[in-house]
């Protein structure tokens, strides 16, 4: 399994424009993007909710691992996967 | 249940501060008949309405027009809609906003700016909008909204004099920092449809402008996210206008009438209902001009047994309207209507002779709206 490619020492976080808000009328978390309304999972969430353009993306990877007690290099290839993308979409930022 | 309980609220409300605009481009999308000054929506009135769709559960308004940055309140309408949790995208020409107003805009909070371009050539773009020096004002404007750290996405609309210059229209757009750009080919309601021969390219071109997006998106993939818009003369499947009739998405426009689209009002018979009279809520659970086209009851064949009815809602009711004279047929867009033929016929004898000159967007004098209305070719 090859590992998305971020830059290292990156530090996620969303993009100018780009916020995520709880949605108390439809009672979800959404993502607010121009002409965008996303709708996380829950994985997303989880992942989207440490993007604070502050921690290393090991640390989001080292937090999720151990919140879910999970295999550490499965969750690495999760967040990757999904900020990579993200990034492309211009949601996310590093 | 009733339909609008099942749906839920819209997701987004384009609030139409002004008809007015220093702009007159001929394919605006404002009505023929143009509202007033003295008839839109006080400071206090748009505050209420702001507070009612959060209320409701919209999530992001539109700050449109006209060109919204004509009223002087509009940053304290932006700061309200920030108050209120909404997300706050400004729809602009540019052309009036000066670095102070746009630091003042990006202090109240909004979240991002969608600029309007007519081309990148000067000449051509001051001729589309009828304002000399129009292009110059607006790369000032771009890198001002950049320098005060809002997000940018450049709207460039697509027709017969710049349609060659798609690529470099978006070329621009990443210059400028820009994180988005929509590359729209015009739709052909109200002042469009009147300047539909001076407005169409051939098919020949629109092909060639696609590929040239299509190139565009895998050469700056990461770099600028690329929105592209074709024209329903020229497809063969219809959009799903607004998401569907009164699904997401409602206009208010500039004296409070609140609309499922924006061209609603070449409707004739449809009834809307102003928020100075009714609350927001209300208006989108129950007028009669939301329930109308609301769902897929009212379809009539080939729509009603089509498998693609909830995708694609049966298409714009006012594009159906507009060719085949009722609004309750299936949109010409469609390869399945009965009136597709006409549609691309219109679209070829339109693109094939030269240009005529634009008539462009403004308010006419009371007098001549009549006859201006009664001059629009369908």
């Amino acid at each position: 399994m090859t590992m998305p490619q971020l830059p290292s020492g990156a530090c996620p976080g969303l993009a100018p424009g780009v916020r995520l808000t709880f949605d108390k009328a439809r009672d979800r978390w959404v993502v607010l993007a121009p002409e965008r309304v996303l709708v996380p999972d829950e994985t997303a969430l989880e992942i989207l909710q440490r993007c604070d353009g502050t921690r290393h993306l090991d640390d989001i990877v080292d937090e999720l691992a151990s919140a879910y007690s999970a295999d550490r290099s499965e969750i690495e290839h999760d967040v990757r996967d999904l900020l990579v993308s993200l990034i492309e979409k211009r949601i996310v930022t590093t | 249940m009733n339909l609008a309980a099942e749906l839920g609220p819209p997701l987004a409300a384009l609030l139409e501060l002004t008809h007015r605009c220093p702009l007159q481009c001929p394919y605006c999308s404002n009505p023929l008949e143009l509202e007033r000054a003295k008839g839109e929506l006080s400071t206090a009135e748009w505050m209420r309405v702001l507070d009612e769709a959060a209320e409701l559960g919209v999530l992001q308004v539109h700050f449109s027009g006209g060109e919204p940055a004509v009223r002087r309140d509009l940053p304290d309408l932006v700061a309200h809609a920030r108050r209120a949790g909404l997300y706050s995208n400004l729809i602009t020409s540019g052309v009036t906003l000066d670095e102070p107003r746009v630091a003042r805009l990006a202090q109240a909070g909004l979240d991002h700016v969608q600029l309007s371009m007519q081309d990148v050539d000067h000449q051509t773009a001051a001729h589309i909008a009828n304002y000399p020096g129009v292009q110059g004002k607006k790369l000032a404007f771009a890198r001002m909204v950049r320098a005060a750290g809002l997000p940018l996405t450049i709207n460039a609309v697509v027709n017969r004099h710049n349609v060659v210059r798609v690529e470099r229209m978006i070329d621009l757009a990443v210059a400028l920092g820009a994180a988005r750009v929509e590359v729209a080919h015009v739709q052909y309601y109200g002042w469009a449809i009147r300047n539909r021969a001076a407005l169409m390219p051939t098919l020949e071109q629109v092909q060639e402008a696609t590929a040239r997006v299509e190139a565009a998106r895998e050469r700056l993939r990461g770099s600028i996210v690329i929105d592209y818009v074709l024209p329903d003369y020229y497809a063969r499947q219809p959009k799903a206008c607004m998401g569907g009739w009164g699904r997401q998405f409602l206009n208010i426009t500039p004296s409070g009438e609140v609309l499922p689209c924006h061209a609603a009002q070449t409707i004739s018979g449809l009834a809307f209902e102003s928020v100075r009279h009714k609350a927001l809520a209300e208006i989108w659970a129950a007028s009669e001009a939301f329930e109308r086209f609301r769902g897929t009851g009212w379809m009539p064949e080939p729509c009603r047994s089509c498998d693609q009815r909830e995708v694609d809602w049966g298409g714009c009711r006012c594009q159906a309207l507009a060719i085949t004279g009722t609004a309750v047929a299936a949109d010409p867009a469609c390869a399945l209507s009965e009136r597709h033929g006409t549609l691309r016929a219109l679209a070829d004898s339109a693109s094939s002779e030269p240009a005529p000159a634009f008539t462009y967007r403004r308010m006419a004098p009371p007098q001549d709206r009549k006859a201006a209305l009664a001059a629009t070719p369908t």
